[in-house]
């Protein structure tokens, strides 16, 4: 019987393996849709302060915001959002491959790039190929809380107020559903004007205490409102890739042990056919 | 039937209230204001304080909020709450704190960013994704 043992003994080893990645599975699973239920909940506020954004573009106030005036850019920054944690398939792998080949083409029209990281995966990656991180938040854990992320997209916003970028952009994975999760670029600032036709007749609000400080407010919320959703819907894509990923694994695990047992099986077949046949040529010598 | 208005309250993190109301108090950064139907558009900054809603069977809701802003159309009054306390020397230290990170982060580090090599590193790990998703595909 020789290597049945060794057969088994790996078989015991992918077994283990295989809860592993079940319970990995099924963590990822009931994560996801709590992810899920937070990305819906961020909806509500994003609509609404998209709105506010809009009215104020309809209106004619007497201050033009800095965030809404197109410049030339000579220098753009990116935050990169990505998750903590890896064993989550190819989400944050196609994520980089994205930004790279567009960070090459910035690289060619002559801008420098500024980077804001935020999750453990993309600072690990810039870091070792290179770049320029700004700012960077990381282990923002499954519920990511608004305060985390201030600090990191105030320095970005800083670096546009300060006329060092000319433009922010934001990358991460937009939740398609639970299969698919789509790498995304968007474009933060300069706030790109709303499609919708101008509103005839002019109107402004009432800005209390000043326009300035009001749109100040405002326009900060935004982008974090912004940045919030995108950190907070790449959790949910984490989730499901890690879910999709892992149930891979387990069937792969499955159709391992399957062929192993086979094998395993006809080791022992084999073993007891030639101790047969051992017994009975003796028996027929005597 | 008294007069009434739509009124949202939001935090980042979740929905607050929805409602129709017949009078809103918020914690303007000026002072206390009290919104009434028809109100003319105002853009204004929140303190932290209490958002009082007044709905049209004469109930008064209260709510706590962090401050925030407060948008008033004539029908729809919506009170954006912020999530997390917020001061501008609390920001000025969360920026500066994910700056100094960044900094230790980068202190042995190059500034160029090696396109050649970043690409060759995700294309690897993409080829090593399709064979693990051929090599499931082929059994």
């Amino acid at each position: 019987m020789a290597g049945a043992k060794e057969i088994r003994t790996q078989i015991k080893s992918i077994q283990n393996t295989r809860k592993i990645t079940k319970a990995m599975e099924m963590v990822a699973a009931s994560k996801m849709r709590k992810a899920q239920e937070r990305m819906i909940a961020t909806r509500p506020y994003a609509e609404k302060i998209r709105s506010v954004v809009a009215h104020v573009g309809h209106a004619h106030p007497e201050y033009k915001h800095p965030y809404l005036i197109e410049r030339e850019v000579k220098r753009v920054g990116l935050i990169i959002v990505s998750t903590d944690r890896g064993l989550c398939g190819g989400l944050n792998i196609n994520l980089f491959k994205k930004v790279i080949a567009r960070m090459k083409e910035w690289d060619q029209a002559g801008y420098e790039i500024d980077l804001t990281v935020l999750g453990n995966k993309a600072l690990q990656f810039f870091k070792r190929i290179g770049g320029n991180i700004t700012a960077q938040a990381t282990h923002l854990g499954d519920a990511p809380a608004m305060g985390d992320m201030i600090g990191s997209v105030k320095v970005m916003l800083d670096a546009y107020d300060e006329g060092r970028i000319d433009r922010l952009y934001i990358a991460s994975n937009e939740f398609v559903n639970t299969m698919t999760q789509t790498p995304t670029i968007e474009q933060l600032l300069p706030v790109a004007p709303s499609e919708e036709k101008e509103l005839v007749h002019h109107w402004d609000y009432i800005y209390e205490p000043d326009s300035k400080p009001v749109m100040d407010g405002l326009l900060m919320r935004y982008i974090e409102s912004l940045v919030y959703q995108g950190a907070v819907e790449n959790v949910a894509c984490e989730m499901a890739a890690r879910m999709v990923a892992m149930k891979a694994a387990s069937d792969n695990a499955g159709t391992l042990i399957d062929e192993l047992q086979l094998v395993y099986n006809k080791a022992r077949q084999a073993a007891i056919t030639q101790e047969l046949s051992e017994i009975v040529s003796g028996a027929a010598a005597v | 039937m008294a007069m009434t208005f739509h009124v949202d309250i939001v935090s980042a993190e979740a929905e607050i209230f929805s409602g129709t109301a017949t009078m809103v108090f918020a914690p303007a950064e000026m002072g206390e204001v009290g919104i009434a139907p028809r109100h003319t558009p105002l853009l204004t900054r929140l303190k932290p304080g209490e958002v009082r809603v007044q709905d049209d069977h004469g109930e008064e809701h209260t709510f706590f909020v962090n401050g925030g802003m407060l948008e008033v159309q004539p029908h729809v009054v919506t009170v954006l709450s912020d999530s997390a306390m917020r001061a501008k020397d609390l920001d000025e230290a969360a920026a500066l704190q994910a700056k100094q990170e960044a900094e230790k982060t980068l202190a042995d580090n190059k500034a160029d960013i090696d396109y050649a090599k970043a690409q060759a590193e995700l294309a690897e790990a993409v080829a090593q994704l399709r064979t693990i998703q051929k090599l499931k595909k082929s059994r």
